[in-house]
């Protein structure tokens, strides 16, 4: 058997149904296997997209999506999008063609060193040297990316090891030594977590990305409902805890919710599970950490320490660590009530907000648009979301009811990740509607992307909140550089109508928040992509926000 | 404050790649390492000092465990330990009787003389870092002209850490 046919074998024994990709030089090997399997090929206009929609599939279905580049160019392609899977920690498998194994390292055409380029973005990379090593490596690969904290693991198989005759063995398990994924979390860290939520007089709930990963919303509520404790999220926690519910504050962050930013000040407790303490949402490591007691739950032992000093660790599953808390809260009987004064300030502080703060007062302000796309969007369809301005609105008004249903790239803050992502997350999940929430300027990046969505009947909506700018570049230039705008005007350039059009999808101009539910209710019931081109207001800031490199509790609220 | 990390690592290409890249995509500082095979030919051994605080230790420990091809990864402490680094110095010899000078002070530290000139001596020296730089200002003074360090190799001593 080729090492090209053992790919294709051991992808189906993965369970791959498809695949997205470009084919070249270096990887036609392993599309004249894909020719002849039964995986279905999804061909995309640029091998970024590729990764993304790989990335999208990987989230929503949380087992690793597939995708194929070349070698030289086709490799690079993908890189944007292996650290964008990286940085969220999202599973993914790259199959790279490289060059054939003699000519690696004579600049060959179309060679590039992609092991040595993606090594501090992949969670492991493979280059089999030997036909015969294939079925091997991608039973490991699969295993890495899927298990512990999820990641890209890239296989880049030279062109002349794909072509290989070997005999070839297809093992059921591998063992990767220096490997070990699954923790038992300690049950005395546990003990001593409860000890401390029970103590304090102002606990907390940060819910962080490690939440959807692993699934573990139910978990979270019981320990949120049994000790009647607030919930704020990260960014990449949006979604984790329903959005609707009596205990819910939202994200916190540069761009939080004001009660939430508020509510994380004045805590004395917080039980942080599966968040990194990104900087984006804590502002400054040093202020976070005043004051405040930390427990820490996160799949990955490194990230204990790294951002915040913590009082309790729980290294483990946080699926696993969450569910021996609700354990151990159910068997003591522990259940608090919710007449306290912590619960009735922050029940105060969140009406507060949410009757006071200053909506932009533009016809199409973004609040009025994400709260109409809240009403009309059926609460399991998938929302993603480009970068930029659209997407913080969208984490401040767009609630997520049903949890899980929420994919952003948040770490790598990727534009162009939100439309190939939603093309994967359709793919994952056909059943359900899936749409972006994005920006024009972000949605130029992938925008070809439209063919994939047409031709391979993935039809996804995007709501495109065009304000003709990079809006958040120029919110920066306004507050921080004296209103000197520089590179930001995109003008009123394409038609986003037209160009849907071009592609044989739907283009609905919205020019009202009426035109914008019923357009939405429109796209909902198409068998067509559909893009919602909905002029806003360039001048609107996303606010609150947190200046970089300063505390939460120095939010700027809209005045 | 300088610290010694004992890594035992797959032997294989690339795994000096990924935990050197590890340290510069970081932000931390490796101020010597040394490589070799261990007793058995699949692993191989990295000794690596580094300055760097407690926390940032405790995170580059962390760091280097989470590699995939890192197989076990030990702080040494320096007094439960065995380490040394070989050193070659090229000493100047200016008049004749530098010469027996500098091969009395090597003879007193213990030291290999290797390639003795007119006008310069190898000296070999293996011993704990601080012992080569005290050899090291001994003679200066005669000028030295080239170093090369292999860098520090280090084990446990016998009942550290042997689980």
């Amino acid at each position: 058997m080729s090492g090209a046919r053992s790919l294709m074998v051991a992808l189906e024994k993965e369970g791959v149904e498809l695949a997205f990709g470009l084919p070249g030089g270096a990887n036609l090997p392993i599309y004249d296997e894909l020719y002849k399997s039964n995986i279905r090929h999804i061909l995309v206009r640029h091998e970024q997209s590729a990764s993304h929609m790989a990335d999208g599939f990987g989230r929503v279905s949380r087992r690793p999506g597939v995708c194929f580049a070349t070698s030289g160019p086709g490799a690079t392609n993908i890189v944007t999008g292996i650290a964008t899977a990286q940085a969220d920690s999202a599973p993914m498998i790259a199959i790279t063609g490289q060059v054939p194994s003699k000519m690696i390292g004579k600049d060959a055409f179309q060679e590039s060193d992609i092991i040595g380029i993606t090594n501090p973005i992949v969670k492991y990379a493979f280059q089999p040297m030997d036909a015969a090593e294939i079925p091997t490596v991608v039973k490991k690969a699969f295993y890495i990316s899927s298990t512990g904290r999820p990641g890209p693991v890239l296989i880049d198989i030279p062109k002349d090891v794909q072509q290989n005759e070997a005999e070839m063995h297809f093992p059921n398990e591998v063992k990767v030594r220096g490997y070990h994924p699954w923790v038992d979390p300690d049950i005395r860290e546990i003990e001593r977590a409860i000890d401390m939520l029970l103590s304090a007089e102002r606990p907390i709930i940060l819910a962080g990305g490690g939440v959807i990963i692993s699934g573990a919303f139910a978990e979270l509520q019981s320990i949120a409902e049994l000790l009647m404790i607030p919930v704020v999220t990260t960014f990449k926690g949006k979604g984790s805890f329903p959005e609707n519910h009596p205990l819910s504050l939202g994200p916190i962050g540069m761009h939080g919710h004001a009660e939430a930013n508020k509510m994380m000040v004045e805590a004395d407790c917080v039980l942080a599970a599966g968040s990194r303490f990104s900087d984006r949402s804590v502002g400054t490591f040093e202020e976070f950490e005043k004051r405040l007691k930390i427990i820490h739950m996160d799949v990955d032992p490194a990230e204990i320490g790294k951002n915040q000093t913590t009082t309790v660790a729980v290294v483990g599953d946080i699926k696993a660590s969450l569910r021996i808390m609700v354990k151990m809260l159910v068997q003591k009987a522990i259940k608090r009530g919710s007449d306290n004064p912590w619960l009735k300030k922050v029940n105060e502080t969140r009406d507060y907000y949410r009757e006071n703060l200053k909506l932009h007062p533009h016809p199409l302000g973004a609040a009025k648009i994400l709260r109409k796309l809240r009403e009309v969007l059926p609460h399991q369809s998938i929302v993603t979301t480009e970068v930029g301005q659209h997407q913080m609105w969208a984490s401040l008004f767009f609630d997520v009811i049903q949890p899980g249903t929420f994919f952003s790239s948040t770490g790598l803050g990727t534009m162009g990740w939100g439309f190939p992502a939603a093309i994967g997350a359709k793919a994952a999940k056909p059943s359900v509607p899936v749409l972006d929430i994005a920006g024009e300027g972000s949605f130029n990046m992938t925008e070809n992307s439209l063919a994939v969505s047409v031709l391979d009947n993935l039809p996804v909506i995007v709501l495109l909140m065009n304000n003709f700018s990079l809006g958040m570049v120029a919110q920066w230039q306004r507050t921080f550089y004296d209103r000197r705008m520089i590179g930001i005007d995109l003008k009123n350039c394409p038609d986003y109508v037209k160009l849907a059009e071009a592609y044989g999808a739907q283009g609905i101009r919205a020019e009202s928040i009426d035109e914008v539910g019923k357009a939405v209710q429109t796209a909902l019931k198409s068998d067509v992509a559909t893009v919602i081109d909905i002029p806003i207001d360039p001048q609107e800031d996303v606010l609150p926000f947190v200046a970089p490199g300063t505390p939460l509790k120095d939010m700027i609220l809209p005045s | 404050m300088w610290s010694i990390i004992s890594v035992l690592v797959e032997n294989k290409p690339g795994v000096l790649f990924k935990v050197t890249n590890l340290f510069r995509s970081r932000n931390y500082n490796i101020d010597s390492i040394s490589v070799g095979i261990t007793e058995n030919p699949e692993f191989s051994r990295m000794t690596i000092t580094t300055s760097a605080d407690e926390k940032q230790l405790n995170q580059i420990i962390k760091q280097l465990d989470k590699l995939i091809d890192t197989v076990e990864v030990k702080r040494l402490e320096e007094k439960m330990s065995v380490y040394r680094e070989l050193v070659l110095m090229k000493i100047k010899v200016s008049k004749p009787s530098d010469s027996m000078e500098i091969m009395n002070l090597a003879n007193a530290f213990k030291c290999q003389v290797h390639d003795v000139r007119k006008t310069s001596i190898i000296v070999e020296i293996t011993a704990t870092p601080d012992r080569i730089n005290a050899f090291e200002d001994l003679v200066r003074g005669y000028g030295i002209l080239e170093i090369a360090r292999t860098g520090i190799c280090a084990l446990p001593r016998g009942g550290v850490n042997e689980d």
